[in-house]
């Protein structure tokens, strides 16, 4: 098992307020991992910090070896729509292939074939010349998870994918995000609410409960820990 | 309005003062169009307005203290466009608010020196512009500045809508986004300064929001909305001044008139295609 990244002791704030207090975990390539917690607990922070986009007020993120930035897929929290930007889902769609152009100015026929095929897969290509502003929620988050397909190479970073999405457009969202995980290999680190489908489906948790306190271990030792009671309201 | 037409097609009025005119305007005209288009769709629309006035109180103190308007105004908008950009992106401080403060700051600053100073003719040529009057190296620096502006927009097109479209993600894939926007505040505060010589501080804005608002209506795709609002903002420069030459109206005015009359055109051409269900 080769590490893909490495937190050392993280702290991080959002707004000035301390969300993070020390935090320490090691993923494994091939591994899905859900984090978890309550509004405010430092989750998308912790994603920006693992992203490199937003600085750790102390300890250390370390990339496994050859991962570069170019190489992580990004899906933001429910990226509102700017009102009517207008950009077609295909345009959208091949901005994931920026990182991999490194400083060559126009996508080849690779890109524009890695666009296609990522489209293909969530179903949206037949949606390639529609203008964005047009799309339904759902359409939408399949749109931002094809831009950040592009651009992943090695990781896939989720921060709450299946928000704003209807019960069977989160099945789907599931199934998909499960499969890049199992058939191709992707590591994949995403921000969930739903306790029982991330223990359903992940191979390891990170529970972000306190900024002085959080798990991080397999689902088996996340269920059976005191946090999973307190998180889930006793249910599990 | 005879007279007019027949003037201008005297050779000596054409070479000394319509043509510097109308390659001036054009490049200034593609430059805010295409500059333009980020700022609207980043949401700093009011930024152009604001160094517009910014620049004109400066301009009003160099003309008072005697020294070059450009040397002194450049730096200042570029400086004014940094700070602007810092306190929009900020989200504390009310960006909108900030911008109206430091905007009517420096008119005011800008009417009392020149008042004081009695420059009013001088300084009123910045407030409503004077396109006839470009001088021969305010036109090669608008043609420069409209050179870098669209290799900008060719060489660095699908950065420009990554940052544009959506700056966090631009920055996970390795994007610098922070300086493509020092970047876009630089060329925008050129803009802004040279577009004000011709429209007037009060007009600038316009030529920067209008022509991404018009190509919008119509347009789905970026790439779209980049090139037509080029072109609407040329075709409206050109119409415009053909309307301040034939009727002898205020040129920079016109130009603007030009530019609304074909945003309601685009706006009901997207209502009749909305409708016919072929957006």
């Amino acid at each position: 098992m080769k590490a893909i990244i490495e937190c050392r002791n993280a702290a991080a704030s959002y707004d000035g307020k301390k969300v993070i207090g020390s935090l320490s975990f090691t993923l494994n390539e091939g591994e899905l991992l859900c984090i978890l917690g309550e509004n405010g607990s430092g989750k998308s922070t912790l994603i920006k910090c693992l992203l490199g986009i937003k600085p750790l007020d102390s300890g250390k993120i370390i990339m496994g070896e050859g991962l570069k930035p170019s190489d992580i897929g990004y899906l933001p929290q429910y990226t509102n729509l700017q009102n009517g930007f207008p950009a077609t889902v295909s345009e959208v769609v091949i901005s994931g292939c920026l990182g991999r152009r490194g400083l060559r100015p126009f996508y080849s026929a690779t890109e524009k074939k890695i666009a296609q095929q990522a489209m293909e897969r969530l179903g949206i290509a037949d949606l390639a010349k529609k203008s964005c502003r047009e799309l339904s929620g759902g359409q939408q988050q399949k749109m931002f998870l094809a831009r950040a397909m592009c651009a992943a190479k090695k990781l896939l970073l989720l921060d709450e994918p299946l928000n704003g999405l209807d019960p069977a457009a989160q099945e789907d969202m599931y199934k998909l995000i499960t499969e890049l995980n199992q058939k191709d290999g992707m590591t994949v680190i995403m921000v969930s609410h739903d306790v029982v489908r991330s223990v359903d489906c992940a191979n390891r948790i990170l529970c972000l409960c306190s900024s002085d306190h959080c798990f991080f271990g397999t689902p088996e030792e996340y269920l059976s820990s005191h946090i999973s009671k307190k998180f889930s309201g006793g249910s599990k | 309005m005879n007279e007019n037409i027949r003037l201008m097609f005297t050779p000596e009025f054409f070479a000394a003062i319509l043509l510097p005119a109308l390659i001036g305007g054009i490049a200034i005209t593609i430059c805010s169009s295409l500059l333009g288009v980020t700022l609207v769709l980043k949401r700093y629309s009011m930024i152009g307005d604001g160094l517009s006035h910014i620049g004109y109180g400066a301009l009003s103190v160099a003309a008072v203290m005697n020294l070059a308007p450009l040397k002194v105004a450049l730096p200042v908008v570029i400086i004014a466009a940094f700070i602007l950009l810092r306190l929009s992106e900020s989200s504390r401080i009310n960006g909108d608010a900030a911008i109206a403060l430091f905007s009517t700051t420096a008119l005011a600053v800008g009417i009392l020196v020149s008042s004081k100073a009695g420059l009013t003719n001088d300084v009123s040529h910045y407030m409503f512009g004077s396109i006839l009057a470009m001088s021969k190296s305010d036109v090669i620096l608008s043609v420069v500045l409209s050179v870098i502006v669209i290799l900008a927009f060719i060489f660095l097109y699908n950065r420009i809508f990554s940052v544009t479209f959506d700056e966090n993600f631009a920055r996970a894939t390795g994007v610098n986004a922070g300086i493509y926007n020092m970047v876009f505040a630089v060329l925008t505060a050129v803009t802004v300064v040279l577009g004000m010589m011709m429209m007037g501080a009060l007009l600038i804005s316009s030529l920067i929001v209008i022509p991404t608002l018009t190509a919008m209506r119509v347009c789905h795709s970026f790439k779209g909305v980049v090139l037509t609002s080029g072109a609407v903002s040329v075709a409206s420069f050109l119409m415009g001044m053909m309307i301040s030459l034939l009727f002898n109206t205020a040129p920079g005015a016109s130009i603007v008139i030009v530019n609304v009359v074909f945003f309601m055109l685009f706006s009901l051409l997207g209502s009749l295609m909305k409708r016919r269900g072929i957006s």
